[in-house]
């Protein structure tokens, strides 16, 4: 393979796994029959992920403070990490809170 | 728009610097690998979070306005680290005897000003001035906006200095039914301005925390390191029964200046079936504690905010959340000791804010 076309072939990986890590709408078209078949199930784990971060969160937070208001995730991402180190809440139980708090 | 940056930024170092195509192919894919794990969108922004107060302590007659700012700062950088610090600015103002106008000292500190950085899932490592991890109130529920009685645990002295030092530090799942956390630290406090002389302590915490129950137990020790080289230690607990809004913590304390603990107990109303918009928001307490006196002067114990005899005190208050930031307090409590009993009342309001210093999105 030349040097040009495994540039090119890595230019395209590097696009895709950017796409994917930025969420699905800044991914190109899709097949609308996978994309019917897919999205209940993504549905159901963003759903089973919100009721696991609510749970966390009423757990973790509950514990010293009552219930915040959502902020934008940027902020929240910055709180979390606060409550990381303050509340020694775990890597796991911080993502499931994040997700629970910014959707 | 970054990945492209990215690849002609280093297009052009290949071209000018003759780099090997598989080298630049490769922190090609490194940086986007970076890029798509933080975007700059979803990056963590600095944030200005913290909270005020203004309160009106009236203890056996006495009456002290309590005002208070309590900046804190947020500043994330990169994945792993984090510097915060917290600086408290309160002025405590009382009527002079025979009375006058209300005055009184405005103290300015720091309570904290630390780098963490976030090793991996089980260590986090801080180094600067830190809050002291003994027990759980001086860390998690001090702030005015969070604590449930504006007064403080007789106990809070004990131990509870700021620490200037190193701490490992983490939080993780032992299995799915416990989570254990915990916090050792050494510190070097330097207590005398153009002198060598320094407290030096070492310590540490120890949590578990059940998260279906709601239960936390731990435990705190820390060992002075001159004079005697005293020990202290301590027991906490917080149980927050799923059925119920109520949340009931505990704190055992003992060391050399003395011992105590105390039990509290908060109930939010919201179960109330009558009024509930009001009820909602409103939250009753009720703490009891104890103090014994230690091996130090009653001057001493003084000095540090202890009782100098020993010391039973009951408490009892409403909290009403006018909203997620802000809140209304009242209390009432009466002390009981050898060195003479009073009624202590109180009343005001606490906020909480918390400002983005960068551009943000949507919630």
């Amino acid at each position: 393979m030349s040097g040009h076309r495994l540039l090119l072939v890595l230019v395209f990986c590097c696009a895709g796994l950017a796409a994917f890590s930025l969420g699905e709408d800044s991914s190109p078209k899709r097949d609308a029959s996978k994309e019917s078949a897919a999205t209940p199930v993504v549905h159901a784990e963003d759903a089973a992920m919100r009721v696991q971060g609510e749970q966390r969160f009423r757990a973790n937070c509950g514990r010293c403070h009552a219930t915040p208001q959502k902020f934008p995730p940027r902020m929240m991402k910055t709180v979390l990490r606060h409550m990381r180190v303050r509340a020694t809440i775990t890597d796991e139980d911080m993502r499931m809170i994040l997700f629970y708090m910014t959707q | 728009m970054g990945l492209e940056l990215s690849f002609r930024k280093h297009i052009a170092v290949r071209r000018a610097q003759g780099t090997s195509l598989r080298a630049l192919a490769f922190f090609l894919l490194a940086s986007a690998l970076v890029f798509a794990q933080s975007p700059d969108s979803e990056k963590p922004v600095p944030i200005l979070t913290g909270n005020a107060g203004a309160f009106d302590f009236v203890s056996g007659g006495q009456t002290l306005i309590d005002t208070q700012i309590n900046p804190v700062l947020l500043v994330p950088l990169g994945d792993h680290w984090l510097v915060e610090s917290r600086a408290e600015f309160e002025g405590k103002f009382q009527r002079p005897p025979g009375g006058g106008p209300f005055g009184g000292p405005v103290n300015k500190h720091v309570d904290y000003a630390q780098l963490d950085y976030i090793a991996n899932p089980y260590l986090t490592i801080t180094a600067g001035r830190f809050l002291t991890p003994f027990g759980i109130f001086n860390e998690r529920l001090y702030p005015v906006w969070i604590r449930t009685l504006q007064p403080d645990p007789l106990i809070l002295p004990i131990n509870t200095a700021p620490s200037d030092g190193a701490m490992f530090r983490g939080g993780f799942a032992v299995n799915d039914k416990a989570n254990l956390n915990y916090a050792a630290y050494v510190s070097v406090t330097s207590i005398a301005i153009g002198s060598v002389d320094s407290e030096r302590h070492v310590g540490g915490r120890i949590g578990l925390f059940f998260p279906t129950p709601r239960l936390e137990v731990g435990g705190s020790w820390q060992k002075t390191l001159q004079d005697d080289r005293k020990n202290a230690f301590g027991f906490h607990m917080g149980w927050q029964p799923g059925q119920v809004p109520l949340n009931l913590r505990s704190e055992f304390a003992h060391s050399f200046e003395g011992s105590g603990y105390w039990v509290e107990g908060a109930y939010r109303l919201s179960q109330a079936h009558f009024w509930q918009t009001a009820m909602r928001r409103t939250e009753v307490v009720a703490r009891m504690q104890q103090f014994y006196t230690g091996d130090i002067s009653p001057d001493g114990a003084a000095a540090l905010g202890l009782p100098s005899a020993n010391t039973r005190e009951a408490d009892f208050g409403v909290n009403y959340f006018l909203h997620d930031g802000l809140k209304g307090i009242a209390s009432y409590g009466r002390q009981f000791s050898s060195a003479g009993n009073f009624n202590q009342w109180s009343f005001g309001v606490a906020y909480r804010w918390l400002i983005p210093l960068g551009r943000v999105g949507t919630p």
